[in-house]
């Protein structure tokens, strides 16, 4: 994040979705109030949630905007932390103008310490920039999965343009050109403009560094690629014509080979479109419909707590960011006198926030992978360990999720927890990757600077891994 | 004259906004369009507007029973691949009415 303008910054750095430090203490939460699409993605299957925005399989609850706007005050009184609210689908929220802009327009009368976010695929973004530009909106994310329309083609059968359903490299010409046209309107207006994009090998891998490239050159805060998701059983025309999605090593290349041109938001997770709470957690049970219809709100009074709260919170991140400034400075002095001869190493970290390593192996839903080499220690991304296992029955058994948890840390030689069972240790070992236990309740930074220091002791670290070198 | 809605509708809301007559309402337990106000969009657009961005294959019919959006035109899915996903009642309501 450090190389993001100072303005932005300080609109993003207390965001749940992109601040590595402000996701464990503010939430944001999505409504489901726009069914409708105006384009069919080749990963999406309308008879489902859009499996690339949400969780697949998963239909939101559809609300009506007034529901909406209850719903949303219901949880920013009893949870305090919720700070942003996205209109992200099932369809695309501004091929639903009314009922979106109708959310936006109570929320800003009924709640203004709320921020708005909106998700789309651009094709209308033109013809709503001026709308939006008068609510409170924190940002608007579009998803942009190519700028080439040889590429587009593959990617998007239709569009519903003009009154007319328009079809192949046509329809990607003009759906290419309303996603650029939007962006930089939005930028012009001074908001916030966030892009996604879908790696879809053999698609669109190759493309998706140009694509950074430019939206970053027309002032795109943040370029988040998220991998495809395509299982035969969501029905879509990847899933069911056998395109695969990237493994996990690809998808750190692409975003290593994109970071160089932006910030990348690396700690992404496809998270539900409807979940509520902190990322990571989801509180959506205990404000269905039924249960909100008979809450009392008296929002004033919550106005209150929630500015407190957010305060205190900020005086926190702040003071957290000047000690951890002051430690990287060490850090780096540290390792410039290192041997600069040393391969880098990844490992995974089972951790339930607050920076240390306090988690057990087994209950980790989700990793966070760093890097380390001479040049310190860096995060790179989180690894969802029940990526493709989204409870459904046909992987119940412990045997099967410990298997998927060992590939989703694929090309990590290290996983640093609390605790771990025996039976995944010795699974991890076979698997090539070293389970460690030492360093339960040590800060992470430190952890892996620890554990680097010692392979590197060990003659782990030479440049070519010590396989190479024995068949050599 | 008048288009139908089957029971393949997912209930999108895509539709119900582009009709010039109004004739499209959401009911129980999917969209329904009204026989006697619907003129399949003659006078007011080249293709009926409801036909042409619904996402559903087979949802939308004529009075012949012929369905607007056959299976694979709208996803380009291969026939087969959409037998496996157990789809076969579009394919029959495809079959049936052609
Ligand atoms: S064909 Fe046209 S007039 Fe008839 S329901 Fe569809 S949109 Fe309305
Ligand atoms: S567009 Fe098709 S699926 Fe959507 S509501 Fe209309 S008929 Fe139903």
């Amino acid at each position: 994040m450090n190389v993001l303008p100072d303005h932005i910054m300080k609109k993003v750095q207390d965001h749940p979705c992109y601040s590595e430090d402000a996701h464990h203490y503010f939430a944001r939460m999505h409504v489901a109030v726009a069914p409708a699409c105006n384009i069919q993605c080749n990963y999406c299957n309308r008879k489902y949630d859009c499996a690339n925005e949400s969780r697949p399989g998963v239909v939101s609850e559809l609300l009506t905007p007034v529901q909406a706007v209850k719903k949303t005050l219901a949880v920013a009184a009893n949870i305090p932390q919720m700070s942003v609210l996205g209109v992200a689908g099932p369809g695309d929220p501004l091929a639903n103008p009314e009922r979106t802009f109708d959310t936006f327009r109570m929320l800003s009368e009924q709640a203004p310490d709320i921020k708005l976010c909106v998700s789309t695929n651009g094709l209308s973004l033109p013809d709503c920039v001026d709308e939006l530009a008068k609510h409170n909106i924190d940002h608007v994310t579009i998803t942009i999965n190519c700028v080439d329309p040889e590429v587009g083609e593959k990617i998007y059968p239709w569009i519903f343009w003009q009154n007319r359903r328009i079809k192949g490299r046509e329809a990607a010409e003009i759906l290419i050109e309303r996603q650029q046209k939007g962006l930089e309107m939005l930028i012009e207006r001074g908001i916030l403009v966030k892009v996604n994009s879908v790696m879809i090998p053999g698609v669109n891998d190759q493309h998706l560094a140009e694509v950074s490239r430019v939206v970053k050159s027309k002032g795109a805060f943040l370029h988040n690629v998220m991998p495809l998701i395509s299982e035969p059983e969501h029905g879509t025309f990847y899933g069911l014509t056998g395109q695969r999605g990237p493994t996990q090593d690809e998808l750190n290349d692409l975003q290593d080979a994109c970071s160089g041109d932006m910030n990348m938001m690396r700690h992404c997770r496809q998270c539900r479109a409807d979940a509520v709470g902190l990322l990571g957690e989801d509180r959506g049970d205990e404000f269905t419909l039924d249960k909100i219809e008979n809450m009392e709100i008296d929002y004033a009074a919550a106005m209150v707590v929630r500015a407190e709260l957010r305060a205190d919170v900020i005086a926190e991140l702040e003071s957290k960011r000047a000690a951890k400034a002051a430690k990287q400075n060490v850090v780096s002095l540290v390792s410039l006198s290192s041997a600069p001869a040393l391969r880098p190493v990844k490992m995974a970290v089972a951790t339930s926030g607050g920076g240390v390593i306090n988690q057990h192996f087994g209950h980790a839903k989700e990793f966070l992978v760093y890097e380390a080499s001479a040049q310190g220690v860096r995060f790179l991304s989180h690894r969802k360990a029940d990526q493709y296992c989204a409870g459904d029955t046909s992987c119940g058994d412990g045997e099967s999720v410990l298997g998927m948890t060992i590939k989703a840390l694929e090309g990590c030689e290290v996983v640093l927890c609390s605790k771990i069972g025996f039976e995944p240790w010795g699974m991890l070992e076979t698997a090539g990757i070293q389970p460690n236990g030492e360093h339960a309740m040590e800060p992470i930074e430190d952890a892996i600077a620890a554990v680097y220091a010692e392979m590197q002791a060990a003659g782990k670290l030479l440049v070519q891994p010590a396989h190479q070198l024995k068949s050599a | 004259m008048a288009l139908i809605i089957n029971e393949l509708c997912v209930n999108c809301f895509a539709c119900e906004p582009l009709c010039p007559n109004k004739a499209i309402y959401e009911a129980k337990p999917h969209f329904l369009i009204n026989p006697d106000l619907c003129t399949e969009c003659l006078g007011d657009h080249d293709a009926p507007q409801c036909a042409e961005i619904c996402p559903i294959e087979c949802a939308i019919e004529d009075e012949y029973g012929e369905v607007l959006n056959p299976p694979g035109s709208l996803t380009g899915i291969p026939l087969q691949a959409l037998q496996a996903l157990h789809e076969q009642s579009v394919l029959d309501k495809a079959a049936a009415r052609s």
